[in-house]
């Protein structure tokens, strides 16, 4: 439990629940623009599979690409996890959910 | 107030609850009540003594949240530092008496807003954040 993890990051939470796609995002962000090509050696996958967790990671806006000639370049975008990181967000969510805990132990606790 | 709480944010929870405030005040002020709604912990309601809640601990994260006790009103207010990840907040219980029971009223106070450095990854990189998100992942499957 990480304390709740709000609705509105709930896409880059799923995005972000694949190791494959955790790499490719990380390699991103840590070395900045690649071709897909560039990222299939490493990815010890093949290309079609890393377009694939390209697209879901495009989706929750982690990666951003141009298009140069045949190839696309990816980037990474790290602001697109500021909602993981709203800590109000996640704390509205963690106590909703302990304020349900807290009713269901006042109907069971003695007057 | 001062520049450092220009830059935080308040978050409020409120319930109306069909309980006495005197019921309500022990579920939030005794140990193995809190327990049972909230964490582990080895609370006391004694203004100044330090406390620890503890929740399953994740990769990068022991679970744990300091706390120390900075007021008590029996039946009418609690309040209490909350500490983790590198930041502190302050959590503050509210308890007014109603026709039907009481209205409680959480206050949580301090969150760092999207200026502070908990955002750019100074304090608290997203990096390390990735590391929880797996095993979030395991926890909810």
């Amino acid at each position: 439990m990480f304390l709740g993890m709000p609705a509105a990051a709930d896409h880059l939470f799923r995005a972000l629940a694949d190791p494959t796609r955790r790499a490719l995002f990380e390699r991103l962000a840590r070395d900045g623009e690649q071709t897909v090509h560039a990222l299939t050696g490493p990815a010890g996958i093949s290309q079609p599979a890393v377009s694939k967790h390209l697209v879901v990671l495009k989706r929750a806006k982690l990666v951003r690409h141009r298009r140069a000639g045949r190839e696309t370049h990816y980037s990474a975008r790290p602001q697109a996890l500021a909602p993981l990181l709203d800590w109000m967000s996640l704390y509205g969510a963690f106590w909703n959910d302990r304020f349900d805990r807290l009713e269901n132990l006042l109907q069971r606790m003695e007057p | 107030m001062t520049d450092s709480a220009a830059a935080t944010h308040t978050l409020v929870i409120e319930r109306e609850l069909p309980h006495p405030p005197e019921k309500i005040w022990r579920a939030i002020t005794q140990s193995n009540l809190i327990e049972q709604w909230l964490m582990k912990n080895d609370f006391e309601p004694a203004v100044g003594r330090a406390f620890k809640l503890r929740s399953t601990p994740v990769p990068g994260w022991d679970g744990v949240i300091d706390g120390e006790v900075v007021t008590v009103e029996s039946q009418r207010l609690l309040s209490y530092t909350w500490a983790t990840m590198g930041m502190t907040s302050v959590v503050t219980f509210t308890l007014t008496p109603t026709a039907a029971g009481t209205h409680l009223r959480l206050e949580q106070s301090g969150f760092p807003s999207t200026d502070s450095p908990y955002y750019k990854g100074a304090s608290y990189g997203w990096q390390s954040f990735l590391g929880k998100l797996e095993q979030v992942a395991a926890g909810l499957e």
